[in-house]
């Protein structure tokens, strides 16, 4: 059944691939590799000296019960960003594609807000949550509740989940929204005529159907919960209050760019590579087998 | 007006290139914006038309941690700055780094600068002095915490606002008095670490790390777990249970709600001043920074905060010549008074205090002359000339989230500190394997 296309000689392929090939080089494996060879040392901030430790760093790391504490807030961080930028996405395309007049407009509106950079959504959310001006902490002020995320962990955390969903849900609309579009009308009629309500349609047919869209999306935001939610963290929390927010990319950041300390810095980039290796890997491996295409 | 005279400057630089060419250009990366960015333009500019040698270039770099960081990036990139600004926690990166630093004094000497370096404040000049006495860089913008009293919400709340704060023991029963008076606010902070750990423990005049705050060797540990320092924590602690004392962030964010007349109390730097006084539409007032009556021998003197200015390493005689030049001008007697008037930072001598004094500015602006006396009051000890540690910004932030666990009521001061040194040492002990 699958098409293979077959070429000829080997020039055209291996020049077709190259510029994927150079820049995965370049941006990817000389990175990847400085990390690893760095990992190997601590060197003096202004790259004058460095001792070789060996594995010296990710001792340290791994005997340091504030970072494994990380992994654990980065997990949980990671699993509440990618449900809550998936789950609205997945209900406001589905509102949408059941409209027939002015979806367009809403479709638009709702893909503003991934135009927002993360730090300047950062920013905005911390004004509307500001425990002194910000207008939603007034509100529930006023409704008795006593915000205070600059004290609260469990505050903090859900500010900084929904600061960093809340652009991605755009992203995730576009994708469902256009993968809704492809599921065969025939399909969801005949369905229809066999007396099956919306509902029951959308659990049935339309949610198997979307499976590789979901799919993809749970993988590509895993992804970016893990490393581009950083602006996010730096401008509201600053992975406070105590650690309660320091997820791994937000400390590998506060050692290499507050604590100059490339070694460490540079072994957990080390770790955070693995883990979202292994994540991808387990998430084809064992996720995928469900997904139909 | 002025900009024919721009434009005419700009057609004959044009023009005389050779005249250009004849100019050293000295690269100075600083930390400031807003108002400060404005006064630190100006010196440039004064300092460029003052002479016709050399012409420093300012360029902004971001907040403090930023400059720092762009400025160790463009090291290794030999791209570097021959002037750069650095606060007060990277001092000790700055000195471990022996082949990226010229020290100030010599480039200073050599550009002819009759340099005294009895001449500065003591305390000034300790925190970035070597064990042998020179002066490594230049202090630039210097300041020490001190206690600012909103009076009218001291006099809402039903308490004499001239009441007696030198104290803690006074602070604790004026923020009761003020709790009862309705004050949602009674006291608020910026900087936690620096004031309420790193002053206090110099203001008691006991140690906040061993081997004298780490002025005699990377071999340092944190000793912020000792008594004078849980016994104040457990009292903020205590008040913030009791909602006298309000956390509001770990850095400045205080400022905001006190300014707005929010707060009757706060602790904040001197250098508030600026601040303050233009927004505040309430009566203030400057008092020294409390301390407990009885520990230790307090009061000794405060610590500073702030930057300095380090010369970098890796560029021709001539631009030297020009730093040493700028650095010379920075530090002369007029610059100085007016910087410290205009700005609320320390002045760096005591001869720019004086002109200060004989101008009648600190009878103008009372209050202002409080962190200089708080400063110069005492000889500084081992344990107050200030901190050397290594990986010093980010052990602060290990002491923020400790902090943290202390005011929401999750640790005991004792845990928390004893937790803040364990995890600040493995830190020391990295800095020190790096600087071996």
């Amino acid at each position: 059944m699958e098409k293979r296309v077959t070429f000829k000689g080997w020039l055209l392929p291996v020049l077709l691939i190259a510029p994927q090939v150079l820049i995965s080089a370049v941006f990817f494996f000389y990175p990847a590799g400085q990390a690893i060879w760095q990992s190997l040392f601590i060197p003096d901030p202004f790259g004058l000296s460095s001792q070789f430790v060996g594995l010296g760093n990710f001792e340290f790391l791994l005997g340091d019960k504030f970072y494994r504490t990380s992994f654990l807030t980065t997990a949980t961080f990671s699993i509440l960003v990618t449900l809550c930028s998936m789950i609205p996405a997945l209900f406001l395309a589905v509102m949408a594609d059941r409209l027939i007049k002015g979806s367009g407009v809403y479709r638009t509106l709702l893909i503003w807000p991934y135009a927002v950079a993360p730090a300047v959504a950062g920013v905005l959310w911390l004004f509307m949550f500001n425990t002194r001006v910000g207008v939603v902490s007034w509100y529930l002020g006023n409704l008795g509740y006593d915000w205070n995320h600059v004290l609260n962990g469990g505050e903090a955390m859900g500010l900084v989940v929904v600061a960093s969903a809340w652009g991605r849900i755009s992203y995730n609309f576009l994708f469902f929204f256009a993968a809704l579009q492809a599921v065969p009308k025939s399909v969801i009629e005949a369905a229809a005529i066999d007396g099956a309500r919306f509902w029951r349609r959308f659990w049935t047919i339309v949610l198997p159907l979307l499976s590789p869209t979901t799919f993809f999306l749970l993988v590509v935001n895993v992804v970016y919960s893990f490393f581009e939610t950083f602006g996010v963290i730096h401008t509201i929390t600053s992975g406070g209050p105590q650690q309660s927010t320091t997820v791994l990319v937000y400390k590998v950041f506060a050692d290499g760019f507050v604590g100059q300390d490339l070694g460490s810095s540079s072994a957990q980039s080390v770790i955070l590579l693995v883990v979202v290796g292994l994540l991808t890997v387990f998430q084809f491996k064992f996720i995928e087998k469900r997904v139909h295409y | 007006m002025k900009k024919s005279i721009i434009g005419a400057l700009a057609v004959s630089t044009f023009l005389s290139p050779v005249a250009a060419m004849a100019e050293t250009e000295v690269q100075f990366w600083h930390a400031f914006t807003g108002r400060l960015g404005e006064l630190v333009k100006a010196q440039v500019e004064e300092f460029n038309a003052s002479q016709s040698d050399y012409k420093v270039v300012e360029s902004h770099k971001g907040n403090y941690s930023e400059t720092l960081n762009a400025g160790i990036a463009a090291f290794r990139a030999k791209e570097q700055p021959h002037i750069l600004m650095v606060f007060e926690v990277g001092t000790a990166t700055m000195m471990a780094a022996k082949g990226a630093v010229r020290p100030a004094h010599e480039v200073m000497a050599q550009a002819g600068g009759a340099l005294d370096q009895d001449s500065y404040i003591g305390a000034v000049k300790g925190y970035y002095t070597s064990t042998e006495g020179d002066m490594l860089s230049l202090p630039f913008n210097a300041s020490t915490p001190v206690l600012w009293v909103n009076r009218d919400a001291m006099e809402a709340a039903g308490v004499d606002p001239d009441t007696d704060l030198s104290t803690w023991q006074n602070v604790d029963a004026a923020l009761t008095a003020l709790k009862a008076g309705g004050e949602d606010c009674p006291l608020v902070t910026a900087w936690q670490s620096w004031i309420h750990l790193e002053n206090l423990s110099a203001y008691h005049d006991v140690p906040f790390a061993s081997k004298d705050n780490g002025f005699a060797g990377v071999d340092t540990e944190l000793m912020l777990n000792g008594e004078a320092q849980v016994a104040h924590l457990t009292a903020m602690g205590q008040w913030a249970k009791d909602g006298k004392f309000i956390y509001t962030g770990r850095r400045n964010e205080g400022g905001a709600n006190f300014r707005a007349g929010e707060c009757a109390l706060f602790t904040e730097s001197s250098a508030g001043y600026a601040g303050i006084s233009s927004e505040a539409e309430f009566a203030f007032e400057v008092r020294p920074l409390p301390y407990w009556e009885g520990v230790g021998n307090a009061p000794q003197n405060t610590i500073i905060g702030g930057a300095s200015l380090w010369v970098m390493e890796g560029h021709e005689d001539e631009e030297y010549k020009g730093a040493g030049a700028f650095l010379n001008f920075l530090s002369s007697s007029d610059v100085q008074a007016k910087w410290h008037q205009d700005t609320g930072y320390l002045p760096i001598t005591a001869e720019a205090s004086e002109a200060t004094k004989a101008a009648g500015f600190y009878d103008a602006n009372p209050g202002t002359d409080i962190a200089v006396i708080q400063m110069t009051a005492n000889e500084t000890t081992a344990n107050s000339n200030g901190l050397r540690l290594g990986s010093f910004d980010q052990i602060r932030g290990i002491i923020d989230e400790e902090l943290e666990g202390i005011w929401s009521g999750d640790k005991t001061a004792q845990e928390a500190m004893d937790s803040a040194k364990e995890r600040g040492d493995a830190l020391l002990r990295r800095f020190e394997a790096a600087n071996r």
